[in-house]
């Protein structure tokens, strides 16, 4: 197990290097030119400048090198430093002055500070989601697996049917126009300026969250629900089962102890690997519902032509999927003791 | 079928009482007839062709009956609701929506079919490759993982914004944006076919047809094309109607997201996207639109799981 976990780990890192290399390239290889979008008026040769300035006139791979060397080297430093700020170990790390970082193009901030800054709104509204997507997925599944073929099934597999299928884009528009123009209930705006510090505000934080949040677990629950049913249904014709019942064990005991624990081995992994997936997802549900997030963040940067930003941000969507798809398999490898990677 | 034409053909030839009887009794079945008698058995299946057909039919033929041109601008006339003119109402310049909804249904129909044939054809070339040529299999795999591990659409945001521009300037702006937009999807979706592909093909290569196939003298590629790939054309078939749904959903959600077509060029992404400003005014201008992408998606996932079904042989039969 112990030497699996460092081979996988090691295997990440060429991964994770040729991803940020094709990143990098893509951007690179664009025809576009990034001074582009500055007002015609700018004298050629201050344009020629401001290129050089941007690193422009450099060589494709030493530009890469150094992009590398600023986001894998010196921000995981000045992080440390960050953390380290009066503690035994502040002057370990501290010489940030001395350090590149990466930084945006049009908000001259570093990059990284950006996507801090962004991070939390993001994990509120899309955690939550999926939070809540798993508390209604799992009864779902448990219990459509339980009486297969009954009523409740197949309404059940009907609706996951239309949760999947129907577009996050179009439930959040219609939810829009259902709860917050026809009846008013919650505002179509998600406002991140709100200080949550007593109750009415905190009503309020709970009412904007309602929509983003449910849209994005319906698409969740659906999807998990189906998984969970599948996973019930094989461990539910296994012979421990039926071993378990002739011995006289409650049935409640059975399903919610014996088969559940089993069933939620193949459903967990699926959870951790759709966890990237739901900060891709989210760009969207981020756009209608104009929540702040990373994928906001994400959408300014690709529209304003900001290379560093997008670079970073798009490297770092890819380390998270590298990173679960890896927490998945070692999870699957710790739940399932019949599974050995040797 | 045709084995079926051929029996029918040859009993009517055959003036035997006695064989009749026997293929009444036993009448001959062929693979795809199976397929498509377990197909009938799965309602909701039945209900998604139909509605998918319908779908097609009206996005193709729609135009030749509800003849307004979805550009022509009636001011006007502009944000009114349901009405005989305009069944689904206009938008902010008068533009009926029922013909642009037409109109972009063939965009997003062509989209979601083409991209979705390109990723076929790439997944089920580097599936086969892999699974039957055994040095390329590492090497294939691992780009396969590493497709998988691609950050995909913060990545097909970015490709559209970059070459979007140069593209409609060498094709034009419709024609480019379609051919940048299939030309994505298809290439970043081509993985879980692939996947599923060189699984069979591993398991199909070991079988005694591809060994008395290679006894005879039997060149690799005429294996490959005569007797592994029609032993994996349910895989791939299945993989296909899903694939269509996918790519309809990323289409739309680029569109939606606006980098994906110009708005005078209509698709159902495209129209939900123009439409959502106005939702206050004329709420049903994103109904209609959204209405077709899930209706399309639905019917298309359900054809997906009769097919599966259908073409599963373990279940097939029961």
């Amino acid at each position: 197990m112990g030497s699996y976990a460092i081979r996988r780990l090691l295997f990440a890192i060429p991964t994770l290097l040729v991803i940020s290399f094709i990143v990098f390239g893509i951007l690179d290889l664009a025809p576009g030119d990034p001074t582009g979008q500055l007002p015609l008026t700018i004298p050629p040769e201050v344009r020629e400048q401001i290129r050089e300035a941007l690193g422009f006139n450099q060589p494709f791979i030493v530009r890469y090198g150094l992009w590398l060397q600023q986001f894998l080297i010196n921000e995981p430093l000045n992080l440390l430093e960050k953390t380290c700020d009066g503690t035994w170990c502040a002057d370990w790390f501290a010489s940030s002055e001395t350090r590149l970082r990466v930084t945006s193009w049009s908000t001259r901030s570093p990059v990284v500070d950006l996507i801090i800054e962004r991070t939390p709104q993001t994990l509120w509204v899309v955690g939550m989601s999926y939070v809540v997507g798993i508390l209604i997925a799992i009864p779902i599944g448990i219990v459509s697996a339980y009486k297969q073929y009954s009523i409740f099934d197949q309404v059940g597999t009907f609706i996951s049917m239309i949760g999947f299928s129907v577009p996050t884009f179009f439930t959040g528009v219609l939810m829009i126009v259902i709860f917050s123009v026809q009846l008013g209930w919650f505002p179509s705006v998600y406002d991140t300026t709100l200080v949550v510090n007593d109750w009415p505000s905190f009503w309020l934080q709970v009412k904007q969250m309602i929509m983003p949040v449910m849209v994005l677990a319906l698409f969740n629950a659906s999807q998990l629900s189906r998984f969970m049913r599948a996973s019930m249904l094989d461990n539910l014709s296994q012979d421990y089962v039926r071993t378990a019942r002739a011995k006289g064990v409650a049935e409640k005991i059975v399903l919610l102890v014996h088969v559940l624990r089993n069933s939620l081995i193949p459903v967990i992994t699926v959870i951790a690997l759709s966890i990237p997936q739901i900060f891709g997802g989210a760009i969207i549900t981020e756009q209608i519902f104009r929540v702040n997030g990373l994928g906001a963040l994400l959408i300014n940067g690709i529209q304003s032509a900001d290379y560093p930003l997008v670079q970073t941000l798009t490297f770092l969507f890819a380390v998270l999927i590298v990173l679960f798809n890896l927490i998945a398999d070692l999870l699957y490898g710790m739940l399932d003791p019949r599974i050995r990677y040797d | 079928m045709t084995d079926m034409g051929k029996t029918a053909g040859m009993n009517s030839g055959s003036a035997q009482p006695a064989d009749a009887f026997a293929d009444a009794l036993h009448p001959h079945r062929s693979h795809w007839g199976d397929v498509w008698r377990q197909f009938r058995t799965h309602k909701g299946a039945m209900v998604g062709t139909f509605v998918f057909v319908g779908i097609i039919l009206v996005v193709v033929f729609g135009s030749y009956f509800h003849t307004i041109d979805p550009q022509f601008l009636d001011i006007r006339n502009k944000n009114q609701g349901m009405s005989f003119a305009h069944p689904f109402g206009t938008d902010n310049l008068g533009r009926d929506m029922l013909a642009q909804v037409i109109a972009g249904g063939r965009v997003s129909l062509l989209v979601g079919v083409v991209a979705m044939a390109l990723s076929l054809v790439l997944g089920a070339i580097v599936g086969v490759l892999a699974g039957f040529f055994k040095p390329l299999d590492g090497p294939l795999m691992r780009l396969t993982d590493l497709f998988l591990a691609l950050p995909i659409l913060p990545l097909l945001l970015v490709i559209i914004l970059l070459f979007r521009d140069p593209l409609r300037k060498q094709f034009g702006p419709e024609t480019g944006v379609f051919i940048l937009i299939v030309f994505i999807i298809g290439i970043t979706s081509w993985m879980q076919t692939a996947r599923i592909v060189r699984g069979d093909v591993l398991a199909l290569k070991e079988r005694e047809f591809v060994l008395a196939a290679r006894s005879i003298g039997t060149r690799s590629w005429k294996i490959v094309l005569r007797h592994i790939f029609p032993n994996v054309m349910s895989p791939i078939m299945v993989s296909a109607t899903l694939g269509i749904a996918s790519a309809i959903i990323t289409e739309s959600a680029l569109s939606f997201l606006g980098l994906g077509f110009p708005s005078d060029y209509p698709t159902w992404g495209r129209l939900l996207f123009d439409g959502k400003d106005f939702i206050q005014l004329t709420p049903t201008r994103v109904l209609w639109p959204g209405l077709a992408i899930s209706l399309t998606v639905l019917s298309v996932n359900y054809i997906g799981d009769g097919l599966r079904d259908a073409l599963d042989p373990r279940i097939r039969g029961r």
